[in-house]
């Protein structure tokens, strides 16, 4: 029974490279530490051959040349390791977590799906490379020997079963030991006095002479260097939750570069959505802003104001990088932060990805990512609240609508022919229905349409024997003069147990335009006297 | 100045071709010889451009006068106010929604009804409405009042093209709409024709129906299929628009009577029988 032990060698060091991979190919040192006692917490390899080790203090280090430095950073640890998490997960329902940087598979069951254990190796291997971790996988038959090779050899390692000791036998004795604490420095020294080096030369120490001297600890470490260990897998049950974040250096002050930084964290999150068979629905953009500056569309508290929120719905799954990251431009060009940015955190809220079909004979419509990319341009362009479809309001107030989100949903069939849909004859006979004309049931009764003036068109309106007879609208020159025909008025009021009560007659009025009669609606509030065209029927 | 040879030296003595009877066919299999031109197609291979499809309008005189809607080419709809055109687009927008397609109506005068729509049938779930004239920021106190004023008139139309082209170009819609109804003539008419050409390019090939409505026609060429609407007459119970001693609250607007007129159709293969048309739109609450 195979299991794998991914390890992510420089733990703190890998996870501000996913944020910036740019940085990969450089000598690269963490601190970690108040300043002026900032000290070296971690390293990559490349700083290591220039002489930088973890310990250092910063004043040593920066005589350094070409090393480039960063504070440690708690957050970004968290969500590489969810990260790795997800790397595992997507291969194995058992996961254990064996540490920020280690994590162990249990790959029982799994050759049918992925191939040979060495081909899983590679496939763990290049999966978390893709989700921005550069890891060592080792396989073998028990998780100790696993978590021992990966911690010992770079790459990808697999230990047949029954050769875990020969294959172990090489690594420092120090592998043994993930944490320095006291006990394990004084073993550690006791071996080193005794000249015992690899792994091997403890295998081979005598059993009982060993466990005399160094008691069962002593036992237990040279088990783990025959590889003779076992335990049972604890797996994980990690939550769901997918967020990637970056603290910058500098302040940002454009758009642009913002774009670049958030593009790269969508990538992040895409790629462990992917990993888990999931897509999302929902965004959440937290800027932390610089302290300082006021911004008014912010809560007037001090820690409030620092943060700038945004969430992005989406109508349906969607798991396109490139489509998220358009969304948030043209998102943040509409609403810009109006503060330099410190801080970016990126929340995805999973659900299942959508499943559909397409059928031959449904109608057509326009493809969800397209038609959220074209909503939010036409949202740029004429404003949020004016796209979009409307919803009528229980009211007999006049307007009574508002917008609201436009979603087409998804096609439901309707039966031809409906008597709830329509109820008046067929266009065409089927018997005659070519394929160029659609069959379509037409209503009988046409509605006369009003089209409404916004904003209402005012009007001097003359009574003549309690109707109108002539009309002016300084602000709509073809609608003056004499009234020729008017209907009405009917009565209308509402809501006179609120405050913004309304009470409005309605007259139906024909006036002469410029080369034809028109039909007009011509409202007289009766709370504020004032007279105004509210449309024309057309 | 030596005069030149009308003849070379070199051609004396050389047979000289003459015509002969046996000429055309030696021409004729000469020119069969030569390279064909890259993108010249013989006429007879030519095929026929087949008829788009065509969907009802929502108005059965319309269909009868013109056989529906095509799809995949502009339909223009002119007349002046209380002509029944919006009427015809709410018909047109009912029966599109029914056949549960994906419509988009571009309102350039922000002059659209929702209670209208929903007495006509309108499935406003498939209907995304795009109200054009937003206001911008408050502008500087230096500008003058009439670049604002024109501004003011030409920020609508502006959007609405860019909203149009933005429609076109995402596709999947059944039916677009471009409401010019209330534009202003000048404004309508200073529309580029190259702004039409590139909505009809658009459509082209694709099962959109692109419909304009407008006080004149505004897309000239480009629209496919040009009809005109009229008020004929107001449809009330009392006699048409004269004085009536009649109280005004014994009047009732029941609807227009619309006089419909087919002035240009690209799509007929055969005759017309009639190029005009009428019918009666009613008058609901809402």
């Amino acid at each position: 029974m195979p299991f794998a032990c991914i390890f992510v060698p420089d733990f703190p060091v890998e996870a501000l490279l996913r944020a910036e991979p740019e940085l990969r190919s450089q000598s690269l040192a963490v601190l970690e530490g108040k300043a002026p006692l900032q000290k070296v917490f971690a390293v990559n390899e490349h700083a290591r051959r220039a002489g930088v080790d973890p310990g250092m203090t910063k004043l040593q280090i920066e005589a350094c040349g070409g090393l480039v430095l960063r504070v440690r950073s708690l957050p970004q640890e968290a969500t590489a390791h969810a990260a790795l998490l997800d790397c595992g997960h997507s291969f194995s329902p058992r996961v254990e977590d064996a540490g920020c940087d280690t994590i162990v598979l249990d790959l029982a069951g799994l050759q049918p799906l992925f191939g040979p254990p060495p081909k899983i190796a590679r496939a763990l291997a290049h999966r978390a490379s893709a989700l921005g971790l550069e890891v060592s996988v080792a396989v073998a038959g028990n998780p100790d020997t696993a978590v021992l090779a990966a911690r010992g050899f770079s790459g990808v390692t697999v230990i047949p079963e029954g050769k875990e000791a020969e294959q172990l036998g090489s690594l420092p004795v120090e592998v043994l030991f993930e944490n320095p604490t006291r006990e394990s420095v004084r073993l550690l020294e006791t071996f080193n006095r005794w000249g015992i080096r690899k792994l091997r030369d403890l295998a081979a120490l005598p059993n009982i002479a060993l466990s005399e001297r160094l008691g069962q600890s002593g036992v237990h470490l040279q088990k783990l260097a025959r590889g003779a260990t076992f335990h049972t897998l604890v797996p994980v049950e990690s939550l769901l939750i997918f967020e990637e974040m970056i603290e910058l250096e500098y302040p940002l002050v454009l758009l642009e570069p913002l774009a670049f930084l958030l593009g790269r964290l969508l990538e992040q999150l895409c790629a462990r959505l992917e990993a888990r068979a999931l897509a999302t629905q929902e965004l959440r953009l937290c800027l932390e802003l610089e302290n300082g500056w006021q911004v008014e569309e912010i809560v007037m508290r001090t820690e409030a104001r620092r943060s700038f929120h945004r969430t992005l719905r989406l109508p349906v799954p969607l798991l396109d990088s490139r489509t998220f990251l358009k969304l948030l431009q043209l998102d943040l060009k509409a609403h810009p932060p109006g503060a330099p940015i410190v801080k970016i955190h990126l929340a995805a809220e999973p659900v299942r990805p959508r499943a559909t079909q397409s059928g031959l004979f449904l109608p057509p419509s326009p493809e969800p990512e397209k038609l959220e990319l074209t909503l939010a341009k036409i949202a740029g362009i004429v404003g949020e609240d004016k796209v979009g479809s409307f919803e009528l309001l229980d009211t007999h107030r006049p307007q009574g609508f508002r917008m609201q989100r436009f979603a087409p949903g998804s096609f439901s069939p309707q039966r031809h022919g409906d008597p709830e849909k329509d109820n008046s004859n067929i266009l065409f006979p089927a018997s005659s229905l070519s394929s160029s004309v659609s069959l379509c049931l037409c209503g009988e009764n046409l509605v006369t349409a009003l089209r409404i003036f916004r904003p209402p068109v005012d009007a001097t309106v003359i009574m003549q024997d309690g109707k109108p007879a002539s009309i002016h609208c300084p602000k709509n020159k073809e609608t003056q003069g004499d009234i020729l025909w008017a209907a009405g008025p009917w009565r209308s009021s509402g809501d006179w147990w609120e405050q913004g009560d309304w009470l409005r007659d309605e007259w139906d009025i024909a006036v002469q335009g410029e080369t034809s009669i028109a039909l007009y609606r011509l409202v007289r509030d009766r709370l504020g006297g004032r007279w105004f065209l509210e449309g024309t029927y057309d | 100045m030596s005069s030149l040879p009308l003849v070379s030296t070199a051609a004396i003595g050389r047979s000289v071709a003459v015509a002969t009877p046996a000429w055309p066919s030696l021409v004729f299999e000469r020119l069969s010889a030569m390279p064909k031109l890259a993108g010249v197609t013989s006429a007879s291979r030519l095929e026929v451009r087949p008829a788009p499809q065509m969907v009802s309008s929502g108005v059965r005189e319309i269909d009868a006068l013109s056989g529906g809607l095509p799809r995949g080419c502009l339909t223009e709809i002119c007349g002046p106010a209380s002509s029944g055109r919006t009427s015809v687009l709410l018909a047109a927008l009912a029966a599109a929604t029914g056949r549960q397609e994906v419509c988009a109506l571009v309102d350039i005068s922000d002059a659209f009804n929702p209670h209208s729509a929903a007495a006509a049938g309108v499935n406003f779930e498939k209907m995304l409405w795009v109200r054009c004239g937003r206001l911008q920021k408050q502008s500087s106190p230096q500008r003058h009042r009439n670049t604002e004023k024109i501004e003011k008139i030409e920020r609508p139309v502006k959007q609405g093209l860019r909203v149009v082209d933005l429609l076109l170009q995402s596709g999947g819609f059944g039916l677009v709409i471009i409401d010019l109804g209330d534009t202003p003539l000048k404004m309508a008419r200073r529309i580029p024709l190259a702004s039409w050409f590139r909505f009809q390019r658009a459509v082209e090939h694709t099962a959109t129906v692109l419909f304009v409505v407008s006080q004149v026609p505004c897309a000239q060429t480009c629209a496919s299929l040009l009809l005109k609407v009229s008020g004929k007459k107001l449809s009330a119970p009392s006699c048409q628009l004269s004085v009536e001693t009649s109280p005004a609250h014994a009047q009732l607007l029941d609807g227009i009577q619309v006089q419909g007129e087919l002035l240009r159709s690209r799509l007929e293969r055969k005759p017309a029988g009639s190029v005009t048309t009428a019918f009666t739109t009613k008058v609901r609450a809402g």
